[in-house]
């Protein structure tokens, strides 16, 4: 057992871990940061993707089945949990996949916003193929990813005007679009409540 | 899946990395970011008996530069390399050809020297430190060693890096009047390249006078083009540039397999040749 | 009642706690003093387990038990075949764990139970197996042939069943064989349907909680009541002692339309040792055991006028069963066989399948099962009828398909296509396209032999989705109704549950049930609860696969929402002192007829029979109510897709430049889900067609057993689609509606190669096998050309 400490999602923790524990292991079974999940074995599918501090402590996007719990010991982790603000508000990144119908079945969906909020960081206004590119590290089954790709632009427009009340739509959105190569013909969109996470 | 139980050290020094290899043996296995070696732990396709993360070593973190070349520390990760002024002013080709390396998560953790130590051919980087005459810095029992990118890769996963040794970094000599293209050839973004061409030409008035071509995945290590090379002097056109370019395979031996026939991957190092060698002129 | 609802954009339900990592998969279920499951798989193809050892494991730390399929012989059961669709079908055991003989790689042969899964995990790597090597059975025409090796050595064939379909013996439609001896032109083809992989993005996972003589069992399915049904009868357990629960479920594509061997070996183990167990597979254990999809031989003759106007149709198939028949497997194929014939009249029609079994994973339903390869095939055929005799292909289809006006439209296979209007999604679909601009720059691009060539595919298609009236499932030989069920329960505050039958895994149903709840009770979305996934609560239903759960589901609910209705009603005459006969329910309010005052709502009504103490006499206390609804008919959306796509000849590489897809789905309840349910349709498709296949070696060893090899599409490897609608109302549904899962992966697959095909046709290409990689392409080019 080797002893390692981290801050996750804001949190210090100190715990012994076997060497070959996976951070991705150390997350959802030591920690209880189930919302980070497994879909692969080869560091394909991206759907572990965490934040990590790297040694100058840059937050940057890693796969955390491909990250040893020790490799991470004195890092700082944000994982999906902890991406909402002190008050439960969501970060753009998750307002903007609800509103752009950015996911179906949601497997993929946490390491898929964690991978979109890394790639903001990095570069807050993103092309369409550069936000292609940006998530190639990422598998999605269900979308087709154009709803995700949407979802990144809307964010990304939201976070470069710093407004987290009332975005201007920054692009036509899916539901309220005109034409069909923005999206759907507009209809009805009701006024919706924006999701509180589940405390 | 979970990797098969090791035991781990963490030196903070070269020297104690490698005393800690020698005392662990044969199956002791070095660990920088891990990007290669976790998913094989995982498959259990590796079973080391112990993991020695050299995470904790200061020397080997930063980028610097060091007369005509710039020396990359063997914990520099792609995205460092990436993000290094010295990398994009002076190794505008290794820039780019990392951007290709598999996708940002990976960037953030694997290294360029654990790239080049992997030696695995389809590695994208490879081909790329031996076009631009990279060496490698190999310390161990015995004290340190320089090792040329031409020498450097032996086989097919094999470097000439001992296992009780630590390739400490790598010293890539700038660009200066070359430059440079990587061109990748893959089926799915998040494929290994089936071939991929590091081209390094100078020119002058339009006319090739010189040219470096280095080839991933035609292979059992990376190669040099030397046919390519030699006939790629003085093409001044877009004809004689694709004539010189098809002779990129020969002399190769690449393998025929799920992915490509050895075929199709001859007529790809030719392709890509002329590509990577038309965009720089 | 006014309508506000249905038919706009709701942003889901079910987001919020997707998009914070606060839901519940199966492998987030922990129960106190739960041991981990983990499965020693065959590595061999075929082979005779000689002997075998698990007694090392049970030295190994952590370790409580392991056992072989020998240990569990007499009750482990047998997997169930849910559709024997020939009296004669061969129909070989199954065992969940192989007993003495393993049938392809990535079989059960032994499981550990252990206090850790790394523990699990150390200890079946020291199981000890011999194997005696058998041949393997993968060819599928070799497996015919006489002589042949044999996966089942006892049933002395590998062939498990032949199916056929004659519209001349049925009465339907013409004779096939008659046709195509008269005909002006033959078009005769072979085209092979590769292996697929479902591939879901959540790995299956299952939980089996043993509490006295009841179990409650947590499954990543997509049919957790079909699965409590079969559970019941393979296992012997009295099915009112099961429970089952698909808490939230990541994807399925028919990938987890299963009853699997690791459900049935975590429910034996938790049996055995009367503690919860956990298995949850690795993606590489997923990939070699999990059912796959496709892998069928087509091989097709066309029959037509030299006018383009098609006479007949004769389609032979091989389908690939795998080692044995899956929960549906074999019926797969059948599912297409009644739509060969598309959206067009086809005078004449045979269809003939045999499923054979080979030693590789048991195929079984994936997206679209059966309809995306027939679609495929005709789709091919009409742009090959179409070159051969120098016409538009589309003009060609014109010329066949069914008109508007003709509905609704008896077809050679005797199915009552609903409504539809081909014309008018195609004249669409062009528009968006910039078709005859494509066509020019094509024409350009080849006067120029520009070593970039531009090609256009065109897919008309049709599918029968809400599966299925249960009379028609009956002549099929399926074991099981096409019907499903809703509860609506009115709570005394007025908000209300509903319990659905069907089984989301992705879908939305908890948004679009609620959508059409609100409208029809007058209740606010908000206000609206939908359960799913847990026998407990939704102890009936026949669960989601085949586009089925708005399309029957939805009916059931809307039937059941008209019941609450009629029970309120007389309540709401008692509290306003009127006759019912005199209520209109409008603006979600009773009112008499006429007065726009003083109206009462469900959550009066609600109220009033929580107190039930001023009720009519004789009324019972309740508003709730329960339907059930077994469809008249299948449902039948249609659609264009079109697709440009560019083709690098000196790489192979293709790239698709623009791809419009117009789909007809009738009446929608939410555009948005609508939208992505395409979107994502169509990436399968579009999979198909240039990414994926399962290879096997020529020793049945899985060569995409990982996904590095198994190459699925990134963000990166896709473009944007364009997508718009029609809307031809389902006539049958009171909703109008269709249904949406299938129709992209139907459609596009036969989009992407015409379009590739179209590009290289000037050099005589008339065919590339999927998946068109860039080696295929660029091969095709150098035969063409020399």
């Amino acid at each position: 057992m080797t002893r390692v400490s981290m801050k996750v999602d804001g949190v210090e923790y100190e715990d012994d871990v076997e060497p070959r524990t996976l951070l991705v292991h150390h997350l959802r079974e030591q920690l209880g940061k189930v919302g980070t999940v497994v879909g692969c074995d080869t560091s394909n599918c991206g759907a572990c993707t965490v934040l990590m501090s790297d040694p100058e402590g840059r937050q940057q996007g890693v796969k955390s089945c491909s990250v040893l719990a020790v490799q991470a010991d004195g890092r700082e982790i944000t994982t999906i949990e902890g991406l909402s603000g002190p008050d439960r508000t969501l970060h753009p990144v998750q307002r903007a996949f609800h509103e752009a119908h950015g996911l179906q079945c949601g497997f993929c969906t946490p390491g898929m916003i964690m991978a979109a909020v890394d790639l903001l960081q990095e570069n807050a206004d993103p092309t369409e193929d550069e936000i292609r590119e940006g998530l190639e590290g990422n598998l999605c089954r269900c979308t087709g990813y154009q709803n995700i790709v949407r979802a990144v632009q809307e964010a990304s427009a939201e976070i470069r005007q710093g407004a987290q009340a009332e975005p201007a739509p920054p692009s036509p959105r899916a539901g309220e679009a005109q034409t069909p190569d923005d999206g759907l013909p507009r209809e009805h969109v009701p006024d919706e409540t924006i999701p509180q996470p589940v405390p | 899946m979970i990797p098969p139980s090791f035991d781990y050290a963490a030196p903070t020094t070269v020297d104690e990395a490698v005393s800690t290899l020698r005392d662990a043996g044969e199956d002791a296995k070095v660990i920088a970011g891990g990007q290669s070696l976790l998913p094989l732990l995982r498959m259990r396709f590796a079973a080391p008996s112990t993991l020695v993360d050299l995470g904790g070593v200061a020397e080997l973190r930063g980028v610097r530069e060091d007369g005509d070349a710039i020396v990359i520390g063997a914990m520099v990760t792609h995205a460092d390399v990436l993000r290094d002024p010295l990398v994009n002013a002076h190794l505008p080709l290794l820039a780019q050809a990392t951007s290709t390396v598999a996708d940002r998560q990976v960037r953030h953790r694997g290294t360029f020297a654990g790239s080049l130590a992997h030696a695995d051919p389809a590695g994208d980087l490879p081909a790329v430190a031996l076009v631009l005459g990279a060496s490698m810095e190999i310390a161990g029992p015995g004290g340190r060693r320089v090792v040329p990118a031409s020498e450097f890769f032996v086989d097919y996963l094999e470097s000439v890096v001992a296992p009780d040794e630590v390739l400490v970094a790598v010293r890539v000599p700038k660009q200066g009047a070359w430059q440079g293209r990587y061109e990748k050839f893959n089926r799915v973004a998040q494929g290994w390249a089936l071939v991929g061409v590091a081209a390094l030409v100078k020119r002058e008035n339009g006319t090739v006078t010189a040219a470096r071509v280095g080839l991933t995945n035609m292979g059992s290590t990376p190669l040099r083009a030397t046919a390519a090379e030699e006939a790629l002097a003085g093409a001044g056109d877009a004809e004689a540039i694709g004539a010189a370019a098809a002779r990129a395979a020969e002399g190769t031996r690449p393998s025929d397999d799920m992915l490509a026939s050895a075929d199709y991957r001859r007529h790809l190092a030719g392709v890509l040749t002329k590509r990577a060698v038309a965009s720089l002129v | 009642m006014t309508i506000t609802e249905v038919g706009s954009a709701r942003r889901r339900k079910e987001d919020a706690r997707l998009i914070t990592g606060r839901t519940t998969w199966t492998e987030n279920v922990t129960l106190p003093g739960m041991l981990h499951l983990a499965i020693l798989r065959s590595p061999m193809a075929h082979a005779r387990i000689t002997s075998i050892d698990v007694s090392p494991a049970l030295e190994t730390k952590g370790v409580v038990a392991a056992f072989s399929g020998r240990d569990v012989a007499d009750v482990q059961g047998a997997l169930p075949c849910a559709w024997p669709v020939t009296a004669d079908m061969v129909h070989p055991d199954r065992p969940p764990i192989a007993v003495d003989e393993v049938k392809f790689m990535g079989e059960a042969v032994a499981v550990v139970a252990a206090r850790s899964r790394a523990a699990a995990l150390d200890a079946i790597a020291a199981i000890e197996v011999d194997y005696e090597p058998l041949p393997a059975v993968l060819d599928m025409e070799a497996a015919i042939a006489d002589g042949a090796d044999l996966v089942h050595a006892d049933k002395g064939t590998n062939k498990g069943y032949t199916w056929v379909f004659d519209s001349a013996e049925a009465g339907t439609g013409g004779d096939a064989a008659a046709a195509l001896d008269g005909a002006e032109v033959v078009i005769k083809r072979r085209y092979v349907q590769q292996r697929l992989i479902p591939a879901f993005m959540e790995p299956r996972s299952v939980v089996v909680d043993p509490t006295g003589d009841a179990y409650s069992i947590w499954s990543a399915t997509q049919i957790p009541h079909i699965l409590r049904f079969l559970i019941s009868v393979v296992t012997g357990t009295p099915e009112h002692k099961v429970r089952v629960i698909a808490p939230d479920v990541g994807g399925g594509f028919g990938g987890k339309l299963q009853v699997t061997p690791e459900e049935l070996i975590a429910f034996v183990a938790a049996k055995r040792l009367g503690r919860p167990v956990k298995y949850t597979e690795s993606r590489s254990e997923s990939l070699v055991s999990a059912h796959h999809g496709r892998d069928v031989i087509q091989d097709l003759e066309l029959a037509a006028r030299r006018d383009g106007t098609v006479t007949g149709l004769r389609v032979k198939l091989l389908a690939n069963m795998g080692a044995y028949m899956g929960l549906v497997g074999p019926g797969v194929p059948i599912l297409g066989a009644f739509m060969y014939n598309a959206i067009y009249k086809f005078p004449a029609y045979r269809f003939e399948c045999s499923g054979i079994f080979t030693n590789t994973t048991i195929t079984d339903a994936y997206r679209g099962a059966g309809r995306p390869e027939a679609t495929y095939a005709i789709e091919r055929l009409m742009d090959e009828l179409a070159a051969e005799l120098g016409l538009d292909p589309m003009d060609v289809r014109r010329r066949n398909w069914i008109k508007a006006e003709e509905f609704p439209f008896t077809t050679v296979c005797g199915l009552q296509y609903d409504s539809g209007d081909y014309d008018k999604a195609t004249d669409r679909a062009m528009e968006l396209l910039g078709y005859d601009e494509l066509r020019a720059e094509q024409q350009r691009r080849r006067e120029a032999q520009d070593p970039v060539q531009l090609g256009i595919g065109i897919s008309t298609y049709t599918e029968m989705c809400g599966l299925a009236p249960s009379r028609v499932l009956g002549s099929l030989r399926y074991g099981a109704g096409g019907w499903e069920t809703a509860s609506v329960r009115m709570l005394p505050t007025g908000k209300v549950e509903v319990v659905t039958g069907t089984s989301p895994h992705g879908q939305g149903h908890e948004t679009a049930w609620s959508q059409i709840v609100a409208d029809q009770l007058g209740v606010a979305f908000d206000d609206v609860e939908v359960l799913h996934g847990d026998t407990r609560t939704s102890y009936k239903g026949l669960d989601t696969y085949g586009s089925r759960s708005l399309a029957v589901g939805g009916i059931a609910l809307y039937n059941a929402c008209q019941k609450v209705l009629d029970k309120a009603k007389p309540i709401a005459a008692h509290m306003l002192e009127c006759d019912p006969a005199d209520l209109e329910f409008t603006g979600g309010q009773f009112r008499v007829r006429g007065n726009p005052d003083g109206g009462k709502s469900m959550a009066d009504c609600a109220l009033a029979v929580f107190a039930a103490h001023d009720l009519p006499d004789g009324i019972e206390p309740t508003l709730d109510a329960d339907a059930v609804y077994d469809p008249v008919n299948f449902s039948f959306p249609h659609g264009t897709h079109l697709c440009a796509t560019e083709v690098d000849t000196e790489t192979g590489r293709v790239t698709i430049r623009k791809y419009v897809a117009v789909d007809d789905i009738g009446k929608v309840i939410n555009p948005l889900i609508v939208e992505g349910q395409v979107h994502g349709g169509i990436a399968q498709g579009v999979a198909q067609a240039l990414f994926e296949e399962a290879v096997y070696d020529a020793d049945g060893n899985l060569m995409t057993g990982t996904l590095v090899d198994y190459t699925l599409p990134t963000a990166a490897d896709l473009p944007s689609f364009v997508t718009d609608r029609t809307e031809s109302p389902a006539p049958d549904h009171p909703l109008g509606t269709k249904g949406v899962g299938e129709a992209g992966t139907i459609a596009s697959t036969p989009a992407v190669v015409n379009a590739i095909v179209d590009a290289l046709r000037p050099m005589g290409v008339n065919d590339i096998a999927m998946p068109c990689t860039p080696e295929r392409v660029w091969r095709a080019v150098q035969g063409g050309a020399a």
